[in-house]
């Protein structure tokens, strides 16, 4: 890191860094500075880069048009909602793996990252029909409950690997000290494992946030989330570049934001600790 | 050292999950199993009763079921290619001393952060559309007739999305296992001669072995399953150009309404994926002390 170059070295690669840094970043850069321009302006030809006449127009038309606070209302819901039922599920799941291991452990754990190996078209259908039956198609708990289930394997991987790295001696000496179980788990693990669940909790509702495939196939207007409402812009008619612009600032700014700020521990839950 | 009744309290605590799971896995496999033996139409009720291998047949002998396998192959492998070549030579120049490495980082893994069909739109939109697209803009600058991307090159369309929203995991990743590798042995290397493709060989890339299985396990499990950036893309098309197992199985069970085929569909999904599963569970349990 603070190795010692030339600094024309330092200079090239920095240059080199950038451009390509840049380049990856445009489409998103494009979409931001696209969203304040008028829809003249954004398909004019040659292209501006800033906004000649600086508008928010477009994000009132994607309101108007979409009831883009209804769709975001939905995604939080759904976002938060599975991440905490999964939480609830997984935090006891993962503490007996970590904590009381047995031969068995390894294969349960291996095994329940394989059903994230279960592509989502093989269970479509069957799921497809059940929500039919059950009313629950196009429903916010039906919704919730999918994501749910299609994270947990990825909780309860997350939480294991974090809960892992809490020495035992600290348990035992709990323990001996005359702790039952649940002050056990309440006084010491919980406080202790704070940081672990807040960093699983912030990667699954990025994960559910951006899933597409089931919030497109299960839900239409009432309950769609923000992946569903942008899917439906990829018809053309009456939505222009500008429009569309400003639809997925908005759809991605909260999660890009959240991003940012978390990327210090998204790569430790990404990888469930094994790339360090 | 855990006591019996630790011991009965952890089977309770993880029933609830490996409950969940199971039902999650066992209940709709097992129904899909079972419609793949259908004749079941949502448009034609009066078609019912056992099928046999009639959907299976139905489903592999169509020509479009071996273009989605060879789409969704092609998909999976050129992404993940382009990615950890892409994310490993990144992952080398964020690691030099640079100014601004913060900020490029941010920059750099922001298209993670996209939702897949924001990602598709915007590209589809902002940069491929051979009107307004700016692309279409620099082919045009430069005298050049603009490309049509999406009728003309469907699939290769489709793999630059993808690539591009998962290149940033891929160059976190491997950054994150190249700042690992201690300082010493660099320089060790370095003091013993061996020049930069060597140190790269013999002590960088073994270093990020691990890291690079991870990098392919994840996303395998997610590219096999590509969705959205062809929906809101292509469609599947022209033809069935880009589309991969996991459309033509959407396209078929819920756009056309043939359960019977469509469940046929699904199970050979599943089964393909349970081969990538099973290769790569092996790779990585080796490599993962789980």
């Amino acid at each position: 890191m603070a190795r010692r170059v030339p600094v024309q070295t330092r200079i090239g690669f920095t240059i080199l860094a950038w451009a390509i840094a840049l380049l990856l970043f445009s489409p998103i850069l494009w979409t931001i500075v696209t969203a304040f321009k008028t829809e003249a302006e954004a398909i004019a030809s040659p292209p501006t880069f800033l906004p000649q006449t600086f508008t928010l127009e477009n994000f009132g038309a994607v309101q108007d048009r979409s009831d883009y606070i209804k769709h975001a209302t939905n995604s939080i819901i759904v976002s938060f909602g599975s991440t905490l039922l999964g939480l609830l599920i997984a935090i006891p799941a993962a503490w007996s793996m970590a904590f009381a291991p047995t031969k068995r452990t390894k294969d349960i754990l291996m095994w329940m990252l394989s059903t994230k190996m279960m592509p989502a078209v093989g269970v479509l259908i069957p799921i497809y029909l059940i929500f039919r039956d059950l009313r629950l198609l196009d429903t916010l708990h039906g919704l919730t409950l999918i994501m749910t289930l299609i994270n947990l394997p990825i909780i309860i991987w997350m939480l294991y690997t974090y809960f892992k790295e809490i020495p035992v001696d600290i348990l035992e000496a709990a323990r001996m000290d005359g702790a039952e179980l649940w002050n056990e788990i309440t006084h010491v693990l919980v406080p202790m494992a704070v940081p672990g669940i807040a960093s699983t909790l912030l990667l699954n509702v990025i994960l559910a946030w951006n899933e597409a495939f089931w919030t497109i196939t299960l839900t239409s207007g009432r309950s769609g989330t923000l992946t569903a409402f942008i899917s439906s812009f990829s018809s053309p008619q009456g939505l222009f570049l500008a429009k569309l612009s400003a639809a997925s600032l908005l759809a991605i700014a909260p999660i890009l934001l959240l991003g940012w700020f978390s990327q210090k521990q998204l790569v430790r839950g990404l990888t469930f600790g094994a790339v360090k | 050292m855990a006591t019996r009744q630790t011991r009965i309290l952890a089977r309770t605590m993880m029933a609830p999950a490996v409950i969940v799971l199971l039902i999650w896995m066992a209940v709709p496999l097992a129904m899909t199993l079972w419609f793949s033996f259908q004749n079941y139409s949502l448009i034609n009720p009066m078609l019912t009763g056992f099928a046999g291998w009639a959907n299976y047949a139905y489903v592999i002998g169509d020509p479009s079921f071996t273009q989605a396998l060879v789409n969704t192959l092609i998909l999976v492998g050129g992404v993940l290619l382009i990615t950890i070549i892409g994310g490993t030579f990144l992952a080398l120049l964020l690691d030099q001393p640079i100014w601004g490495q913060g900020i490029l980082r941010i920059l750099v893994i922001s298209p993670f952060f996209v939702m897949p069909p924001v990602a598709a739109l915007i590209w589809k939109n902002g940069f491929m559309h051979p009107g307004y697209g700016m692309l279409g803009h620099l082919w045009k600058a430069f005298g050049l007739q603009p490309v049509d991307w999406f009728n003309q090159y469907p699939l290769f369309s489709v793999i630059v999305i993808v690539a591009w929203q998962w290149l940033p995991f891929a160059t976190l990743i491997l950054l994150t296992a190249l700042q690992s590798l201690s300082e010493e042995q660099r320089e060790a290397a370095e003091m013993d001669g061996a020049n930069a493709v060597n140190r790269f060989r013999f002590i960088i890339l073994p270093h990020m072995a691990r890291a690079i299985t991870i990098v392919i396990l994840i996303q395998t499990i997610f590219l096999l399953g590509i969705f959205a950036e062809i929906r809101v893309t292509t469609g599947g098309g022209p033809g069935y150009a880009s589309t991969n197992i996991a459309f033509l199985v959407f396209r078929t069970g819920i756009l056309s309404n043939d359960i019977g085929a469509g469940s046929a569909g699904g199970v050979v999904a599943v089964i393909i994926a349970n081969i990538v599963a099973i290769f790569l569970m092996r790779a990585v349990g080796k490599n993962l002390d789980a």
